[in-house]
């Protein structure tokens, strides 16, 4: 128990300190890496309070995929080094009271609730699926997943075909002077477009012009 | 203190769900850690999915968390690529100068 504890004290002190970077730190490179650092950290405590399955979807998602999107873009727009620390226009603009403000006050209003939540005896009565012990966590989320919530998990499939070529169309464009291969021009083509059979008189040539 | 219960996995929540709140709310410069300060909110809601599911012993709230992943995953490439397409027509993305809308 003090082992379990003191790891989770760790991670989410790790997590914690990670997503303030993510917002505080002045290259975009480096914010994206605090990301990374905050996915690994909530994954391990994840892993540790017995949902493994997320855990090791959230790593090959998050960090394999949508974290490797967010650095590539960034990479590639030349846009790492803000000009200004998000704090250095203190004062001068009204924003940052504000949104400090509305952020506290959703902190203590979640610290509320936390605080005085307490188990009703009927909400052990309203689980639906209760997880075997005998079985393995992933075993158990296929079980649930294939069957009773196979058309949540076929719409989530759309919403991925949808994303995908949502951002193909978004970011496919036409550049001029491109020469770009037309299946279609060159399967129509036929022998009458091109060659024709010029009927060359006696010492005077072919008119290519007529 | 050193036993862990769902409240400290709340709080936890609850900390990284208003720093991305307050990192919305903070950064006028660079439009793309506002996106990652979207993925961190996303990502203290599956925390609370995650613990209330292990603590009170129902696997339904995992499944919902695999659900927000795939909509996370799909929105960052969509905004993304918007960004993307933004920068190429005014080779800016500060959010100081998106003002085009007038919002």
């Amino acid at each position: 128990m003090l082992a379990h504890s003191l790891f989770f004290y760790v991670f989410s002190f790790i997590a914690i300190f990670s997503a303030i970077m993510v917002t505080a730190s002045k290259n975009t490179v480096h914010s994206v890496f605090f990301l990374i650092l905050d996915f690994i950290s909530i994954s391990c405590l994840f892993i540790m309070i017995g949902a493994e399955f997320l855990g090791m979807i959230m790593l090959i998602v998050y960090v394999g995929a949508v974290a490797v999107l967010f650095l590539f873009v960034v990479m590639m727009l030349n846009v790492a080094q803000q000009k200004k620390q998000w704090f250095s226009s203190f004062g001068s603009s009204k924003h940052i009271p504000l949104g400090v403000l509305i952020s506290v006050i959703i902190f203590f209003e979640l610290i509320i609730v936390i605080g005085g939540w307490k188990y009703k005896p009927e909400v052990v009565s309203s689980i639906t699926k209760s997880q075997n012990t005998l079985e393995s966590n992933t075993h158990s989320i296929g079980n649930v997943l294939y069957t009773d919530y196979i058309h949540l998990f076929q719409l989530s499939g759309m919403i991925l075909l949808v994303a995908m070529i949502g951002a193909i169309v978004l970011t496919f464009r036409k550049r001029a002077g491109l020469k770009r291969q037309s299946y279609f021009s060159q399967i129509s083509r036929e022998r009458s477009d091109s060659v024709y059979l010029a009927d060359v008189p006696n010492k005077k040539g072919v008119d290519i012009d007529g | 203190m050193v036993d862990i219960g769902l409240g400290h996995y709340l709080t936890l929540g609850a900390i990284i769900f208003s720093i991305g709140v307050a990192g919305i709310f903070l950064n006028r410069k660079n439009i793309i850690v506002i996106l990652m300060s979207i993925e961190l909110i996303l990502l203290a809601v599956n925390i609370n999915l995650v613990s209330f599911s292990i603590f009170l012993n129902d696997i339904t709230g995992q499944i919902f968390t695999l659900f927000i992943l795939t909509v996370a995953a799909a929105e960052a490439a969509i905004g993304l690529a918007i960004i993307v397409v933004y920068y190429r027509n005014t080779s800016n993305i500060d959010v100081e100068d998106i003002h085009s809308l007038k919002g």
